[in-house]
């Protein structure tokens, strides 16, 4: 039975793993720096609203930050429990880029977190700021080593296989392969876009409560800012990377645009249900060539369709799907994120409605995020090092039935960790409102601020 | 045995024997780190009230982050430097490996959560927090069990893993217990001298029994031990794990007279005495189970990655070890003494 197939459900139970766990370091990769810029505001500037910022966020970025520990030590595991061919054939490459980041990574900003959650007051203030930056450069050196080697998965280079065994030729070339550099960058604005729209929805929802003291409007400012300034470099990374995803795996491309036929002029395929049985796309609605354009900056440029790749390659619908929802919230946060700047600027504060958009976007960045993830990561199948291994050889020969036990009982776990994790953000933010709300004097931008909120500075 | 040992000149045969002095280390480093959050974990349900509650989740606040890294580590090394011993050893572990990695996922977040969740919910991160911390004790013991019989599936196998599930269990509550003495006061040291007290006796069982039952379970084991002159050498071990014990039980009988004084004096012995046992313990199943890493099926060399690959880690281990070392030592440094409420 379909269903029951142990490489598919050690597939699943990967995917689901890996699904929940990069929610977590997304957010706290970004918002690292951004506490870090709340504590140097306030060392620089003196004005408390920017230590008030700062306690707030640091709340749920030590939440976040423990979500993605735990959630990350079973990554550690799974590796060998799901993949045991990885490590055997490619573990000379992936081993040591997996050491290096817990050597370099993991140790510092765990240990360092201890000092900027806990460490105030015991001891200075200069040290506590370097401990913030610590964690901040933890969280994104974590971010290199891991993404060198997923882009290498991609787009392997300098090894060589000798035995059925990769063995490195050249470091540099693992770590800086292809798809590295915009892998990279993608995913780093990727999380920047996530903890914007965090700031933003979380600020409006405090805002939207009467909770409009200046620490409001500086998380509030703050998120829109970096979303109107990132988006625009988001989506012209994006789209170098797909050219580059269309030189070395041509396969997901075609996947994503929906192209079943190789063509010179391809069309951009606006909407369609792709059908793997006829290989061939229904209520097709499309641009001419306009995917030419963007892909190959050529109205003629050719593009490779499914069919050129035999069974070579990814399931097209989800691939399609994902792709799809990716680029439309990248869309509407180009759009919603511009209109909140406008709105500030010549109105000095946001309307109502709009905070009430920023409130329903507070995790939008999320369903971006996963949705890009599974563009690239299905669009790999049915390798799982791109022309080197596919999954099914790496898989292990763990009885199906304990992966399906297993697979519940981590489903349950992340579904109501998922679930109380994005509870409890929102009643931190409605808790802070109550303590606070009636101290503020509300609704202009640069309020004096409050009394109460310098003494826990 | 020493057959099995390849030229230690050579990088194949160096860089493994390092790399399996690595992994220990970092294992050692986490079940005593980790071990005594864990325990209080354990502990936390016999806590008379919230404060008491509060106040030992404070003494683990700054520390158990970094303390479950040790574990990415310790399973990093075996993943990255033993890729076959990992695969043999995870999949024949699947079960517990999943079921720790659930309860440690558990009591993870439980320690945020309860102090952000609404107060209503608290209790039951509480009771999040407990069982997480007793599964994962748990489960790590039942798989230390599995490491010692080689991985036999029969009843009589589980039945002594899941029996050294319970005293490592056990001797984690003695470990948290120790810790709490060291950076509590007033009533609640009192209680974690009661604590240790009740712990202390299981924990020695516990030792006792796996000191018995290995060398039964395992022929070769036993003729590591009880030859001669090997006996005689390794006769300290078992005499020092007595003396600790026995300073340990003195140092608590005496302990709650003289905190009722105000004196401190000695509120780090049964920690220390603890930490003791563990290395003594943790020493004598190196020594038991070298140079296999699965029990006479594979040893470190068999299983070991390819020397050039080790060989760029080890540069990584060389310059950064020692520099983890030292941060980690600042971090409990600024954290030195008597704990205080946790609050940002």
């Amino acid at each position: 039975m379909q269903t029951f197939d142990p490489v598919q459900l050690a597939r699943i139970q990967f995917a689901a793993n890996m699904t929940f766990h990069i929610l977590f370091p997304t957010i706290s990769i970004a918002m690292g720096w951004v506490l870090l810029f709340f504590k140097t505001r306030f060392v620089a500037t003196g004005q408390p609203h920017w230590m008030d910022a700062y306690q707030f966020w640091v709340k749920i970025f030590a939440l976040t930050f423990a979500l993605g520990v735990v959630s990350g030590i079973t990554m550690s595991f799974q590796f060998g429990t799901n993949w045991p061919g990885f490590m055997t054939t490619v573990g000379n490459v992936a081993g040591p880029l997996l050491a290096y980041e817990v050597l370099t990574a993991f140790f510092l900003e765990a240990t360092m977190l201890g000092i900027m959650l806990f460490g105030r007051g015991r001891v200075s203030e200069r040290v506590h700021t370097w401990a913030t930056f610590l964690v901040a450069a933890g969280t994104t050196a974590s971010a290199f080593w891991i993404l060198a080697l997923n882009s290498w998965m991609h787009t392997p280079a300098g090894f060589e296989m000798i035995n059925g065994q990769a063995h490195v030729t050249s470091w540099f070339e693992v770590i800086f392969n292809p798809s590295f550099p915009y892998r990279f960058s993608h995913m780093l604005l990727a999380s920047g876009l996530t903890v914007a729209f965090l700031l933003a929805g979380i600020s409006a929802f405090r805002w939207l409560k009467q909770d409009r003291g200046a620490d409001v409007n500086a998380g509030l400012h703050t998120g829109i800012y970096i979303a109107a300034l990132l988006i625009p470099i988001q989506i012209v990374v994006g789209d170098l990377h797909g050219v580059n995803t269309l030189h070395h795996q041509p396969a997901k491309i075609a996947a994503m645009e929906g192209i079943w036929e190789t063509q010179r002029g391809a069309p951009a395929v606006l909407f369609a249900l792709p059908d793997a049985a006829t290989q061939s796309n229904q209520f097709e609605l499309a641009i001419p060539k306009l995917a030419s354009l963007y892909l190959t900056h050529d109205w003629n440029g050719e593009v490779k369709g499914i069919k050129e790749f035999g069974d070579q390659h990814p399931p097209v619908a989800p691939v399609f799907w994902a792709f799809r929802t990716m680029v439309g919230v990248g869309l509407l946060m180009l759009a919603v994120s511009w209109f909140s700047v406008w709105q500030t600027r010549r109105q000095r504060s946001i309307q109502p409605w709009l905070a009430r958009v920023l409130v329903a976007m507070t995790f939008a960045g999320w369903v971006a995020l996963i949705s890009g993830w599974y563009t690239t990561e299905i669009g790999r199948q049915p390798w799982l090092v791109q022309g080197v291994l596919t999954a099914a050889q790496a898989a292990s020969n763990v009885p199906a039935s304990n992966i399906a036990l297993t697979l519940v009982m981590y489903l349950t776990l992340y579904v109501t960790l998922l679930f109380s994790y994005i509870k409890v953000v929102f009643y931190l933010a409605k808790k802070a409102t109550l303590k606070e709300g009636s101290v503020h004097t509300g609704g202009v931008a640069n309020a004096e601020p409050a009394v109460q909120g310098a003494q826990h500075a | 045995m020493l057959d099995l040992i390849p030229d230690l000149t050579q990088a194949a045969g160096w860089l493994p024997l390092v790399f399996a002095l690595v992994m220990a280390l970092a294992m050692l480093a986490y079940v005593i780190l980790d071990g005594y959050d864990l325990g209080v974990g354990v502990l936390l349900r016999r806590a008379d009230d919230v404060a008491q509650k509060d106040a030992m989740i404070a003494s683990i606040g700054p520390f158990w982050d970094a303390n479950e890294t040790w574990l990415v580590l310790g399973v990093g090394v075996l993943l990255v430097a033993f890729p076959l011993a990992h695969g043999v050893i995870l999949g024949a572990l699947y079960l517990p490996v999943a079921l720790m990695l659930v309860a440690l996922m558990l009591r993870g977040v439980a320690f945020d959560f309860r102090v952000k969740a609404r107060v209503e919910h608290k209790p039951l991160w509480d009771r999040a927090f407990y069982t997480g911390s007793l599964l994962a004790g748990w489960s790590q013991g039942f798989m230390l069990g599995g490491l010692i019989t080689g991985f036999k599936d029969d009843l009589w196998s589980q039945l002594f893993n899941a029996l050294i599930g319970l005293c490592l269990v056990a001797a984690y509550c003695l470990l948290g217990a120790g810790w709490l003495i060291m950076k509590s006061e007033g009533v609640l040291q009192l209680k974690a001298v009661a604590w240790a007290r009740g712990s202390l006796g299981f924990t020695a069982a516990g030792v006792a029994a796996i000191s018995i039952m290995t060398p039964l379970v395992s022929p070769r084991i036993f003729e590591k031990w009880f030859s001669f002159p090997n006996l005689v050498m390794l006769l300290p071990i078992p005499a020092m794990t007595l003396a600790l014990f026995w300073v340990m039980a003195r140092s608590l009988k005496r302990l709650p007279t003289r905190l009722e004084q105000g004196n401190q004096y000695g509120a780090a012995v049964p920690f220390a005495c603890t930490v003791g046992v563990f290395l003594l313990a943790f020493y004598g199943l190196a020594y038991s189970l070298f140079p296999w890493l699965v029990v006479d099926r594979i040893t470190l060399w068999q299983a070991a990655s390819a020397p050039e690959a080790l060989m760029v880690i080890f540069y990584g281990v060389v310059v950064v070890l020692p520099v983890i070392i030292g941060y980690t030592v600042f971090a409990y440094r600024v954290f030195w003494g008597k704990s205080t409420a946790l609050k940002y």
